[in-house]
């Protein structure tokens, strides 16, 4: 085999400049689809981890038919005491769980004592929400950024509209799920950056101020937000969780909760859906650039040395012999084309983080482009680009060790 | 025992609706070592009779037998293996394969086809290359060879594998009479250092010469032979 690919590798290097013409285009698009996947790749991490890390954390539970009124906020689908109990008894069980939030959720009237606007509110505990969403903390723009009782954090676009500033006193007014009406004087105590995304323009207070706003007998909540140690294993933890979760049933034997990851709650899952899409494409491209750059090279060779394999048919090459030979000619190329990539590529990625390139996301600015790629990405371009070539080989192969010595010797 | 057999071999082509009668009712034996020539115009069905006897071709209708195989029917894998294992060919455009060189074309057949060990491969190619007088030409390309070089290359590398028959089709066409003569000489010299077999075509009259034992082809069939022992025709 060894000789085998060294004369491959010399058959190669005969057409010096067709070899090189393909491996580079070859290259160019393994450098197109890796700089591709790193910044697209780059933009959906920095999307998810702003819908997961600043609002929504990786997964939530809520009493079953929440989030089909969420937009209502319900507070007479919160869960109660007794649910909240079952629900942290499973969830402190479960050892990929980093930590959980447990969060009241509810529309009020925002005053300034001048102006009344309405505003979304969620009530946390402090060290729990910002544990869970760690993001959270680097949207205050100004002021404290920790939630202390009696403090709003005001979102910004809110502020602006309503001219507050932090330190200013206002008035939330709501209505609890009896309907009784109560209002509680708060301090502006940080102003928060707006984010795209569901939540990102609400405001936050202390879990407490909440339920006394909401005049609580006990302790009811919206939802709990949850933080996994590996955010890799979502998906294998959702689904787990989410069978746990389906044992648990009220009085009428029918679920009491309901388990979303992030992907169900925001709408950029979608984006993060279309960019893996515009990806697989992308790769599909690549595939036929492979495919008809190699192939032609291929059946390009194999016209030229008709009389070459006349020859090593007629002296006894046995035809597996000649197909592994051309074969090993397109696989040498794939791998050419692919290592030159890789390099190239790489070196291309690191430009632009060099660069520091930035971008808006929505309101917020600035974001810095990231781009990386992580080696599993790199090996499966690779293959595609070597698969791609092997297979782009097999027909022009197939046809030289099926070539007739003689019609061949005879060709001019 | 004979080398070759062939009895009543017939080979008839079809170019469009024309049917083309190429070799006609040819018998023949073949001793082993014996140095034949087969001569005879332009389609006169030579380079017919010499791919039939190296497995290349079959006959429409007749018999042939090669040290002892009836190579009707040999399939195309058994074929490849029967030539790279009994046959050695020496071609008029020498065919060395360009991006080998000399050394690695004589080694071709005993690595490709064969899979000699290294150790006997090396013993036997730089063997031969010497036999052949190339040593001082033994890391040049092909292009880099005058065509006398070449054939003398396609002659060791016809014999590296240790033939019992080598056929040579118009093997000095391409060269000057001087470096044809040389060629032929070193195909006897060959055969008479290895005993092998060799059968060449070719229409120069000054190489028929060296030959000894002549084969006369005209329009398919064959008309006389300067039978000096080795070969009877039927």
């Amino acid at each position: 085999m060894g000789k085998l690919c060294k004369i491959a590798i010399r058959n190669l290097l005969r057409y010096k400049r067709r070899t090189l013409l393909t491996t580079s285009l070859i290259a160019i698009g393994v450098i197109f689809v890796l700089v591709f996947v790193a910044v697209t790749g780059s933009f959906k991490a920095m999307m998810i981890a702003q819908n997961t890390d600043a609002m929504l954390g990786h997964l939530q539970v809520h009493r079953k038919g929440y989030v089909a009124s969420i937009d209502n906020l319900p507070l007479n689908l919160n869960l109660k005491a007794g649910a909240i109990a079952r629900l942290e008894k499973i969830l402190n069980s479960q050892p990929e769980i980093a930590t959980y939030s447990p969060r009241i959720k509810f529309g009020a009237m925002f005053s300034t004592f001048v102006e009344t606007t309405n505003i979304r509110l969620n009530g946390v505990e402090p060290e729990r929400e910002l544990a869970t969403v760690p993001l959270l903390a680097t949207r205050v723009l100004e002021g404290n950024k920790t939630i202390e009782r009696g403090h709003l954090w005001l979102p910004e676009l809110l502020a602006k509209g309503m001219k507050v500033k932090v330190g200013d006193t206002v008035v939330i007014v709501a209505t609890n799920k009896d309907g009784s009406v109560n209002g509680k004087s708060l301090v502006v105590g940080a102003i928060l950056g707006s984010v795209t995304g569901p939540g990102g323009r609400d405001g936050y207070l202390h879990i407490e101020d909440a339920a006394e706003i909401l005049r609580q007998q006990e302790r009811e909540i919206s939802e709990v937000a949850i933080r996994l140690k590996d955010f890799d294993r979502l998906e294998s933890f959702g689904k787990r969780l989410n069978g746990l979760l389906a044992g648990e049933l009220n009085q009428m034997d029918k679920p009491i909760f309901e388990l979303h990851t992030w992907e169900k709650l925001s709408p950029f899952f979608n984006i993060a859906r279309m960019i893996d899409v515009m990806t697989f494409f992308i790769k599909l491209m690549l595939i036929a650039i492979v495919l008809v750059s190699i192939m032609n090279v291929m059946i390009m060779a194999v016209y030229e040395r008709i009389r070459e394999i006349g020859t090593m048919a007629a002296i006894g090459t046995l035809p597996g012999k000649i197909l592994a030979l051309f074969m090993l000619e397109g696989f040498s190329l794939g791998v050419a084309g692919a290592v030159a990539g890789n390099i190239f590529g790489l070196l291309v990625i690191g430009a632009l983080n060099i660069a520091h390139i930035s971008y808006d996301f929505g309101q917020q600015k600035g974001f810095i482009l990231q781009a990386g790629i992580n080696p599993t990405e790199l090996a499966v371009i690779s293959a595609i680009v070597i698969v791609g070539a092997v297979l782009a080989s097999l027909q022009p192969a197939f046809k030289a060790s099926r070539m007739d010595p003689i019609k061949a010797l005879r060709h001019v | 025992m004979s080398l070759v057999t062939a009895t009543g071999l017939e080979k008839t082509y079809t170019i469009g609706e024309v049917r083309v009668q190429a070799i006609h009712g040819v018998s023949f034996t073949i001793d082993p070592a014996a140095f034949v020539a087969f001569v005879g115009p332009s389609g006169s069905g030579k380079s017919t009779l010499l791919n039939m006897i190296g497995c290349l071709d079959k006959p429409t209708a007749g018999s042939l037998e090669v040290a002892g195989t009836d190579v009707l029917a040999l399939g195309r894998k058994e074929g490849a293996l029967f030539r790279g294992e009994t046959i050695g060919f020496i071609f008029q455009d020498f065919n060395l394969l360009p991006v080998l060189t000399v050394y690695e074309n004589i080694e071709y057949p005993l690595l490709m086809v064969q899979d000699t060990p290294a150790a006997e491969r090396r013993d036997r190619v730089t063997a031969l290359i010497e036999a052949v007088g190339m040593s001082e030409q033994r890391d040049k390309y092909p292009d880099q060879l005058s065509g006398g070089q070449k054939q003398r290359v396609a002659v060791a590398r016809a014999l590296v594998t240790n033939p019992k028959l080598v056929l040579a089709d118009e093997p000095t066409a391409n060269l000057d009479h001087q470096t044809a003569y040389r060629v032929i000489e070193l195909m006897k010299k060959m055969r008479d250092e290895f005993a092998t077999t060799f059968i060449f075509s070719t229409h120069d009259p000054k190489i028929v010469g060296e030959a000894e034992i002549i084969y006369t082809l005209e329009d398919g069939q064959l008309k006389n032979s300067n039978n000096q022992g080795g070969v009877h025709h039927g």
